[in-house]
């Protein structure tokens, strides 16, 4: 069953990521690349990180997906005129990928620590939002301000990067 | 049961689909959508090692919090990515690399 649903939702995000790459209408690449977070989010489901699964969809799905729609609606792109393939680029990008796939696939495969099934929660039933908050507020209180502070030099940099003329 | 390298395969993969995604595509967005999937497929196998290397029978938090940090940082990079493709759209008229070449040596 836990097997199933892992082929299930992992072929659903991988299938789409290939729909976000190789598409040509940049709205369907938007939505495809929205069912390959929303298949990430089961995948975590899956590893029982309940509250990072809400938050990938909450996030990504919500937040950032409907920022891409925006721009590709302000832009008003349309599907891209077929120019010139460059066959060098391709040859280049294909090596470069697929010497990453063969040798992660040699090593994962090689490797007997990878080979373990999940080992089973002490506890099934624990609360991970209040886990994770109290991980995050004793343990890491100095990079959750930082984050914070991110977060406003950003919303002030996309105003100032926004206004009617850059001086 | 999924063990630790299925989920290592799955976030490979999605890894190297998003680097063709950057590697392949000439559109700036869709080099953009690209980035996520990358980040993205980091995610999943940070979450991947937090579950399977329990401590006192628990997921190890430290990693969900450090993919917790990874989705603001995220959100904060395609806000400003996307308003500097919008000043760069505003500028030149196009979201096609080949286009912008000023900087090119």
């Amino acid at each position: 069953m836990q097997l199933a649903l892992f082929w299930i939702f992992s072929l659903l995000t991988l299938i789409f990521a290939v729909g976000v790459a190789f598409l040509r209408n940049p709205v369907s690449s938007a939505m495809c690349l929205v069912m390959t977070f929303v298949g990430l989010a089961a995948l975590f489901v899956t590893l029982d990180a309940y509250f990072i699964g809400i938050v990938q969809i909450l996030v990504y799905a919500g937040a950032v997906m409907v920022l891409f729609l925006f721009i590709i609606m302000l832009l008003d792109l349309r599907a891209e005129k077929r120019r010139s393939v460059k066959i060098s680029a391709w040859v280049g990008g294909g090596l470069v990928i697929g010497g990453f796939v063969a040798a992660l696939a040699r090593v994962v495969a090689t490797l007997p620590a990878l080979q373990v099934t999940k080992p089973a929660l002490s506890n099934p039933a624990v609360n991970d939002v209040a886990a994770i908050g109290e991980t995050l507020f004793r343990n890491f209180n100095l990079p959750f301000q930082i984050i914070g502070v991110l977060l406003l030099v950003a919303t002030v940099g996309v105003v100032v990067l926004s206004r009617k003329e850059l001086k | 049961m999924p063990t630790l390298a299925h989920y290592l395969i799955v976030s490979g993969l999605l890894f190297s689909i998003g680097l063709a995604a950057v590697l392949l595509r000439r559109n700036i967005l869709i080099i953009f959508m690209g980035l996520e999937l990358m980040l993205n497929a980091a995610n999943l196998s940070l979450v991947s090692f937090s579950r399977f290397n329990l401590m006192d029978g628990l997921p190890n938090y430290n990693a969900q919090v450090f993919v917790f940090f990874i989705i603001t940082v995220a959100a904060a990079e395609v806000a400003v990515g996307l308003a500097i493709i919008v000043a760069l759209f505003r500028a030149k008229q196009t979201t096609h690399v080949e286009d912008l070449e000023t900087l090119k040596f």
